[in-house]
């Protein structure tokens, strides 16, 4: 770090000073960390060249397993990006005061993940070159057509959503100087952070706030809905959109616990992300957890009681046939261990909740392994044989270099803007005559 | 109105296969290698199905030569993104190669299984090149294909007559498979005409189709076996 930096940075007030180091300070260790996490996308960039040029024979698909880890990908990407939008636009709604020193990494997982997620379904196509077609020749009938229109709609809102309560923040930085004039400049857009103009703000970021529900609530229930529409057993099923909605939303939880984790670790953020946030975060974890037992259950008892002999193969084929482990390996994830630890208070800290969160990352991750492939080998007419499916390492290369890549521009998003919004905790801070009048307002006896 | 259909009369057939040969010179079906075959990318518009019937040593096979059903509410059709895949006024479903984008979104759609994607590009030796059947394009590599009732043949079959200026016969139009045939199997015409054979057939008592309560209504029909 520079001298003046230093200089310039010790001038502003506390808040400033923590949550905007990571801006001007970068250590050795992120470094590392973003060459390793480029390397990997670099190395999945040329799996896909090699895909384009010699085509999907490079992958371990076939007939009948037409979709593979692609899909599976977009499908879990997509659902981890309900993380942010969903979750703080929800907690701002409701007036939850622990809300304010999250929303922001939450929102900013969203943001970068959708875009990762939206390309998933074109690295599977066998002609990208022939994507815009989706626009010349639009099949509005089409549940793949929905979700371009759902998808493209959450990007811009969520984009937006972000980006709306960064301008106070963004201004901060521009005022300070210490970083990237011109840059910040530009983003600040002229907000100088007046009475008049924070009334504005507030009420537009509440305005989207409301907005953004219905369209992230939208963006699962089509993806899920690709599936629900087609005949094939275990998939042609209602509880589909919403199961997916919920799931997406658990994922989401999960992933912004174990963000939230690593980033008070390397930027010592314990006084923003307190035991407490870890705490209710947890408490949501639970009851999602509890959720999917229900959906998860609802839907498997529904097929097994119908018992029609299509459903049958596949549904046996998860619980005790060739698919048992990675369908029990989701229901320990998604279930038995973060209701295990979920359910004590005192594994509900820091350190057991990203145990959990990654358990349930990697369960929701087998749960659309699940969806996708047990189903697909299984074609309807059972003449047909018990098809197979191995991914090939294009296939894995380009799935871990979806991971790397959203770390990376994670990594590098949390060095240009703060990663806990200050104006938020500031407001925070300064509110709390108000919110606790508000409480009190609650048990107020009437007269 | 005409609907192209075809019944298939299990009884008859021996499984000789002629049908799946039949298919794939008329309509350049590259052949591939063995492990590509055993990965399950071997491509096959029609193919004859064996289902293992009784109990050992009474034991038979079972055979189900399986096209495109060419269904008249075809669930392919619906979840198609760019309308790459179509039905035709004569009911005959069509692909249209140069727009398909290659999704898949239909072969999962379909219940019979019976689209094939190009996982890679096609492929000859040499000495077949020169056999392809000029009247039929050769589909790059990442789209879908299907069998297509050999509509390339109705379409020279409607020209021929037109030329002559007369109505096309039922002779005048069978796919490669039904005029392989070697016992008569496979019998093809317009289900609305009763003239056609297959007006009569699919009133046959022994007539069924594939997965009928899915409410796809196939325009392929099967005269069970005789018991
Ligand atoms: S059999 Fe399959 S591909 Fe053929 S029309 Fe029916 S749904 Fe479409
Ligand atoms: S693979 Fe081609 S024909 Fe099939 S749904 Fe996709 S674009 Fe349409």
């Amino acid at each position: 770090m520079h001298r003046d930096v230093a200089e310039k940075l010790a001038k502003l007030p506390p808040d400033e000073q923590v949550l905007l180091r990571p801006l001007v300070d970068t250590s050795r260790w992120f470094y590392v960390g973003a060459a390793v996490c480029g390397a990997i996308t670099l190395w999945g960039i040329i799996a896909y060249v090699l895909q384009v040029r010699y085509g999907l024979g490079r992958t371990g698909l076939n007939r009948p397993e037409y979709w593979g880890i692609y899909i599976i990908c977009f499908v879990f990407f997509i659902g981890i990006s309900h993380a942010g939008t969903l979750i703080s636009a929800i907690l701002r709604i409701s007036k939850a005061e622990w809300r304010r020193s999250i929303t922001r990494s939450a929102e900013l997982i969203t943001v970068l993940v959708i875009g990762f997620g939206a390309i998933q379904p074109v690295i599977d196509l066998g002609r990208p070159d022939r994507v815009l077609n989706v626009l010349f020749h639009a099949q509005p009938l089409s549940p793949l057509l929905w979700d371009v229109v759902s998808i493209g709609l959450y990007f811009f809102s969520c984009t937006i959503y972000l980006y709306l309560p960064l301008l106070p923040d963004l201004a901060v930085i521009r005022d300070s100087g210490i970083k990237a004039p011109r840059l910040y400049r530009f983003l600040a857009a002229g907000y100088r952070d007046t009475p008049a103009q924070r009334l504005q703000l507030e009420r537009a970021i509440g305005v989207l706030s409301i907005i953004v529900i219905p369209i992230a609530v939208s963006v699962h229930t089509v993806i899920g809905w690709i599936f629900a529409m087609t005949l094939r057993p275990m998939w042609h099923s209602t509880i589909f959109g919403p199961y997916f909605v919920m799931g997406a939303i658990y994922s989401g939880i999960a992933a912004i616990l174990v963000a939230m984790a690593v980033l008070r670790r390397v930027y010592r953020l314990e006084g923003y992300f307190k035991e407490v946030h870890f705490d209710y975060l947890g408490r949501l974890l639970l009851i999602f957890s509890l959720l999917w037992f229900y959906f998860t259950f609802a839907e498997y008892l529904t097929a097994f009681y119908g018992g029609e002999p299509g459903e049958m193969r596949t549904f046996w084929a998860k619980l005790t046939g060739r698919f048992a482990v990675p369908f029990w390996a989701m229901v320990a994830g998604c279930f038995v261990i973060p209701l295990a630890l979920m359910s004590r208070q005192a594994t509900r800290t820091p350190v057991g909740t990203s145990i959990a969160g990654i358990a349930v990352v990697i369960g929701m991750w087998l749960e659309r392994y699940n969806i996708v492939v047990p189903t697909s080998v299984n074609p309807r007419w059972e003449i047909e044989g018990v098809g197979h499916y191995l991914p090939s390492w294009i296939e894995l290369s380009i799935m871990a270099a979806t991971f790397s890549g959203f770390i990376l521009l994670y990594m590098i998003a949390t060095k240009f803007v703060p990663i806990v919004s200050i104006w938020e905790i500031k407001e925070g801070r300064a509110s709390v005559q108000e919110v606790a009048e508000r409480v009190a307002h609650y048990s107020e006896r009437v007269a | 109105m005409t609907r192209w259909g075809m019944v298939i009369d299990l009884a008859r057939c021996t499984g000789c296969a002629a049908c799946e040969v039949a298919c794939k010179s008329e309509n350049n079906i590259p052949t591939v290698s063995p492990d590509q075959a055993e990965m399950g990318r071997a491509t096959s518009w029609m193919r004859v199905m064996a289902e293992p019937k009784g109990a050992f040593p009474d034991t038979t096979l079972e055979f189900y030569p399986r096209p495109c059903m060419h269904c008249d509410n075809p669930p392919c059709i619906k979840v198609c993104p760019v309308r790459a895949t179509y039905i035709d006024p004569e009911g005959i479903v069509g692909q249209i190669y140069p727009r398909c984008i290659g999704c898949r979104y239909c072969a999962n759609a379909c219940p019979y299984t019976v689209k094939y994607f190009n996982w890679y590009g096609p492929e000859w030796p040499e000495s077949e090149r020169q056999y392809r059947n000029p009247d039929v394009s050769v589909r790059a590599k990442g789209v879908i294909e299907k069998c297509t009732f050999c509509h390339h043949r109705l379409q020279k079959a409607r020209e021929d007559a037109r030329a002559q200026g007369r109505q096309l016969r039922e002779e005048d139009y069978q796919p490669a498979c039904a005029e392989i045939c070697p016992t008569d199997a496979i019998v093809f015409g317009d289900l609305d005409n009763p003239t056609h054979r297959v007006a009569e057939l699919k009133e046959d008592p022994r007539v069924m189709r594939l997965m009928e309560d899915l409410g796809t209504q196939p325009k392929v029909y099967y005269l069970r076996q005789r018991t």
